[in-house]
């Protein structure tokens, strides 16, 4: 096994976690964000899709979920970033008895709102909703969701039947949206007892219709913090806003070389402000003409500039996966991504510049950010 | 009867570091013995079957040098002293 290098943040510093095919890496940087140091390989091995923060009521605690392709997958956390793991002894996320369905992945990690100090979800493989409320010892499949009478007609996309997108409403704490590929779209009022499809004017190009109901491949949805009813889609083809909280979808498709993609990401103060990497065609799921090219929008989609300022222009065939792009919470604004080639670039102005953070990792899955406080 | 399991290198520490198990009581199929070793080692067992009791694609179980999916599958019997030998497979990494 390899050595594992472990990092000591400190407070004020920012915390990248990055999930990797082979392993899961931890990195830190002061609030300038120019020098990087890098902890890991934490799991080599497995790949680690979902990794989250949390930093409510004092906790410095980082929650990962590998999965061994021999083994299986755990949710496991670590208090001291990454030095130590729990173990827990058996899978803690787990399909009850009755539901036919075994674990394979888990997706998305994502902390129970400010006022829920021992909530969690987790979205998986196959596509299915666990909640936590009492730190993550236990978990429960939330069952609204598993016997939504649409749920046996949901095919798995590329990646497998996952639930990849988790947005717990920053302004009403019972709506809950959530994302499938391919499924699309579901949204709880009620706190997860109930869900309703909620795709909209969102295209399914690979089905005889073309709006269905639901069945949409939604790649990742992001949505601000401020103004709740904004939220920027990036589709299996398809780049959407919504200004009434997902009721209805507009294409912002406007100066982009394809709005084919994975990742988006929104300014957490100003919702008019998203980044963006399109892709070639699901075909070629690499970045256009061999450019590396994170497109910027400042005025809720109505036109997307290319931001490539330190980012190869040159042979540059990256992928950039859903999970792969991340926002802080800084002023300015810093944004990163990892792609599939295993570079990680990040932007500490808003993506004016970009400089390479790490290269030869292992192929980049997702990208989560943190501020330490 | 009693059943000799041997375990990979990465779950040994799950086994409190034995790189072989002896389980006692009475299995006639490979699922009865993966059963007993989950009374004495349920973490080994949780890595090595899925909630639907179906062993992970990527492990394999040779029943004195025979693949238990060879030989029945889950229903593959196992004798009074059978070797047990569990092996990831060549995947993954």
């Amino acid at each position: 096994m390899p050595v594992t290098h472990n990092i000591k943040p400190e407070s004020g510093d920012v915390l990248l976690l990055v999930g990797t095919m082979k392993g899961a890496f931890i990195l830190r940087a002061d609030e300038s964000r120019k020098k990087w140091e890098m902890g890991g390989p934490y799991f080599p091995g497995s790949a680690v899709y979902g990794m989250a923060y949390d930093g409510r009521f004092g906790r410095q605690r980082i929650w990962a979920g590998p999965a061994s392709m021999h083994w299986g997958a755990l949710l496991r956390s670590s208090d001291d970033f990454g030095a130590t793991w729990t173990d827990p002894s058996v899978a803690n996320v787990k399909f009850p008895e009755g539901t036919e369905a075994a674990l394979k992945n888990i997706w998305q990690i994502v902390p129970g709102r400010d006022s829920e100090a021992d909530t969690l979800y987790c979205g998986v493989e196959p596509a299915a909703l666990f909640k936590s409320t009492d730190a993550g010892d236990s978990w429960n499949l939330v069952e609204g969701l598993w016997n939504h009478p649409q749920r046996p007609k949901w095919q798995p996309g590329g990646g497998g039947l996952c639930m990849h997108t988790i947005l717990l409403d920053p302004a009403d704490a019972s709506r809950i949206r959530v994302a499938i590929s391919t499924a699309g779209m579901y949204v709880t009022e009620d706190g997860g007892e109930t869900w309703r499809p909620s795709n909209k004017g969102v295209r399914a190009d690979f089905l005889p219709d073309k709006h269905p109901e639901f069945g949409q491949c939604v790649h990742k949805v992001a949505q601000s913090k401020v103004r709740p009813d904004r939220m920027y889609l990036q589709n299996h083809w398809g780049l959407y806003r919504t200004d009434d909280r997902g009721e209805t979808w507009e294409d912002i498709a406007n100066g982009v070389p394809s709005d084919f993609g994975f990742a988006v990401g929104i300014h957490p103060t100003n919702p008019d402000t998203a980044w963006i990497v399109p892709l070639e065609s699901d075909g070629f799921r690499c970045t256009p003409e061999g450019k590396l090219r994170v497109y910027k929008t400042e005025n809720a989609g109505k036109k997307w500039k290319p931001m490539t300022k330190g980012l190869p222009q040159e042979d540059a065939y990256e992928t950039v996966l859903r999970d792969a792009m991340a926002v802080d919470s800084l002023d300015p604004v810093g944004v990163y991504f990892g792609t599939r080639n295993g570079k990680l670039f990040g932007s500490h102005d808003e993506g004016k510049r970009w400089s390479e953070i790490a290269d030869g990792l292992p192929a980049v899955v997702s990208v989560k950010v943190a501020h330490i406080s | 009867m009693s059943y000799t399991v041997v375990i990979p290198g990465p779950l040994r520490e799950l086994a409190g570091g034995r790189s072989e198990v002896r389980l006692d009581g009475h299995a006639d199929s490979i699922r009865d013995a993966l059963a007993l070793l989950g009374n004495d080692y349920p973490k080994v067992r949780d890595r090595i079957v899925t909630e639907l009791g179906e062993v992970r694609p990527h492990v394999n179980i040779f029943i004195d040098g025979d693949s238990f999916r060879d030989v029945g599958g889950l229903s593959a019997p196992v004798r009074n002293g059978a070797e047990i030998l569990i092996l990831p497979a060549v995947s993954g990494g």
